[in-house]
């Protein structure tokens, strides 16, 4: 399975992605390190902001939590699909899914 | 005898350690890479033992930092289980407790701490916790099922975090800080006094300005804490929160230049210690240009490792650091920027009693750091003002309602 991540040179990168492990951890994994995600998903600095793309036909994304909505809104580069990546947990429905990397805070 | 070199060794397996190797690779490092440490287990988050990993909420298996195969993947040599005891400069060379000896072309020195221990009577009773490590936090998880009353010994992050999960689990805790307040070392009083109330609120008793006499016990385990005044507080288990010291023995031995006050291994801006080919980062490190203290935070771990393997690399970009901390209590979820140490002026932004403010620390009119409860916006936008040094009027930051990112330099 697999996602495509568009980094902030613009460039989309196939990144191989595991079951149950949360989206900031599969792009981290692949290296792409221009991910911060500074806290290690504990909702707690917004460092790994992405924004997603697109998703998988009939796939769709947990919903957001109050301290996810609250961060999130804190952030100058809000888009509505806007999301914090260590907050999704990826899984086959997602296989596919195409995300950007936000703007460095 | 040497039983193998690498072209880069990295000492201590935790945040730093894993970033440091991590770091190596992104940064195109070709060589060799040992990344040793003394626990038995892969790198993992550290942050989540006093929360999540406590509360039961999270299974180790989540809090590995990379999956098990991502070390070999990246040709990184995992070495789990050991500890280095000296170091010798001269040889680029490192002996390990099982008497092993490894050579090194780099070094990075990631040891970390451990954390300080009782030394009044019966501080070798069982039931005597500390939560530094995945063991640590394991032998008191496993002792919370027949425990119902806990005492924490230090108000800081760790014990507040660790009273907090306790009490959610329903236990008595009883909090002892020796000091007059919670946080006394890190935070100003406001901050302090509201999450006093927080703690009491949530059915934890907190006895401030005393401190411990002896540890009671009966056969062999604990049973209470003899408090100076002479007050015996029971409990089963007992948790030791009264921070680290630096494991950085071997490099001063092997002639490093330590920090004033024994407060680590000093480095500059590129984590180098004065040692050749020698560097150090996390929670052991102590930065030249910086005031002198130890940045003990995951943030501050990954930052100087990913500075030292970058210098390594070929790639030297000093490190220019604005520390960032968290800490989870309850349902608050505190965010710090900068470094309130040395401060001269503090000002209150928002209501302690809406239990969503932030606390501004003012050093020379400009803004050095933020404590930010459940203010989200507050934390994002005032790292700006902290990064910039920027001095912004008293009374313009007391206005919570002015968003921190319209704060122009105005003092």
């Amino acid at each position: 399975m697999h996602i495509t991540v568009r980094t902030r040179d613009g460039d989309a990168h196939p990144v191989e992605a595991r079951t149950g492990l949360s989206l900031m951890q599969n792009i981290r994994n692949a290296g792409v390190d221009e991910l911060e995600a500074i806290c290690g998903g504990s909702l707690s600095c917004a460092t790994c902001h992405v924004y997603v793309d697109s998703l998988p036909p009939g796939a769709e994304l947990s919903p957001m939590s109050q301290d996810e909505e609250e961060l999130l809104d804190a952030c100058d580069d809000l888009t509505e699909n806007s999301r914090l990546s260590c907050q999704l947990v990826f899984g086959p429905a997602l296989d596919g899914m195409r995300v950007t990397i936000a703007p460095e805070y | 005898m040497t039983h193998g070199h690498y072209d880069c060794l990295i000492v201590g397996a935790g945040h730093a350690g894993a970033q440091a190797a991590i770091s190596l690779r992104q940064s195109g490092f070709e060589g060799s890479v040992c990344l040793l440490g003394d626990e038995p287990v892969a790198p993992y988050e550290r942050p989540a033992l006093s929360k999540e990993y406590l509360a039961g909420k999270k299974e180790f298996a989540r809090l590995l930092l990379r999956p098990a195969e991502f070390w070999p993947e990246h040709d990184v040599t995992l070495s789990p289980g050991r500890r280095v005891t000296a170091v010798e400069a001269e040889a680029h060379t490192v002996t390990c407790a099982d008497a092993t000896t490894i050579g090194y072309g780099a070094l990075v020195w990631c040891a970390g701490g451990t954390p300080r221990t009782l030394h009044c009577p019966g501080h070798g009773l069982d039931g005597i916790h500390a939560i530094r490590d995945k063991a640590d936090c394991d032998r008191l998880i496993a002792a919370l099922p027949h425990s119902r009353r806990i005492v924490v010994i230090g108000g800081g992050y760790v014990g507040l975090e660790a009273a907090a999960v306790l009490s959610g689990l329903g236990k008595q805790v009883v909090v002892i800080e020796a000091l007059d307040r919670v946080l006394a070392r890190v935070a100003a009083e406001p901050l302090s006094r509201f999450y006093e109330a927080e703690h009491r609120a949530h059915g934890v008793e907190l006895r401030l300005g005393t401190s411990v006499a002896e540890i009671v016990g009966r056969d062999g385990a604990v049973s209470g804490v003899r408090l100076a005044e002479g007050t015996v507080v029971a409990a089963e288990q007992v948790i030791v929160g009264i921070g680290i010291e630096p494991v950085v023995e071997p490099l001063l031995a092997a002639g490093a230049q330590a920090a004033p006050g024994g407060a680590g291994v000093l480095v500059d801006d590129l984590c180098r210690t004065t040692l050749a080919d020698v560097y150090a980062a996390g929670d052991c490190a102590v930065a030249r240009s910086g005031p002198g203290i130890r940045i003990e935070s995951r943030h501050n771990a990954t930052e100087q490792a990913d500075t030292a393997a970058k210098a390594i690399s070929g790639r030297p970009e000093p490190l220019r650091l604005v520390p960032l901390f968290w800490s989870n209590q309850y349902d608050l979820r505190l965010q710090t920027v900068g470094l309130s140490h040395g401060h001269d002026r503090t000002v209150l932004r928002g209501d302690p009693g809406s239990r969503s403010f932030s606390l501004v620390y003012l050093k020379d009119g400009a803004v050095a750091a933020l404590d930010c409860v459940n203010t989200a916006r507050d934390y994002l936008q005032g790292r700006r003002l902290v990064e910039a040094g920027t001095r912004v009027d008293p009374a313009l930051l007391a206005d919570a309602r002015t968003p921190l990112k319209d704060m122009a330099e105005s003092a």
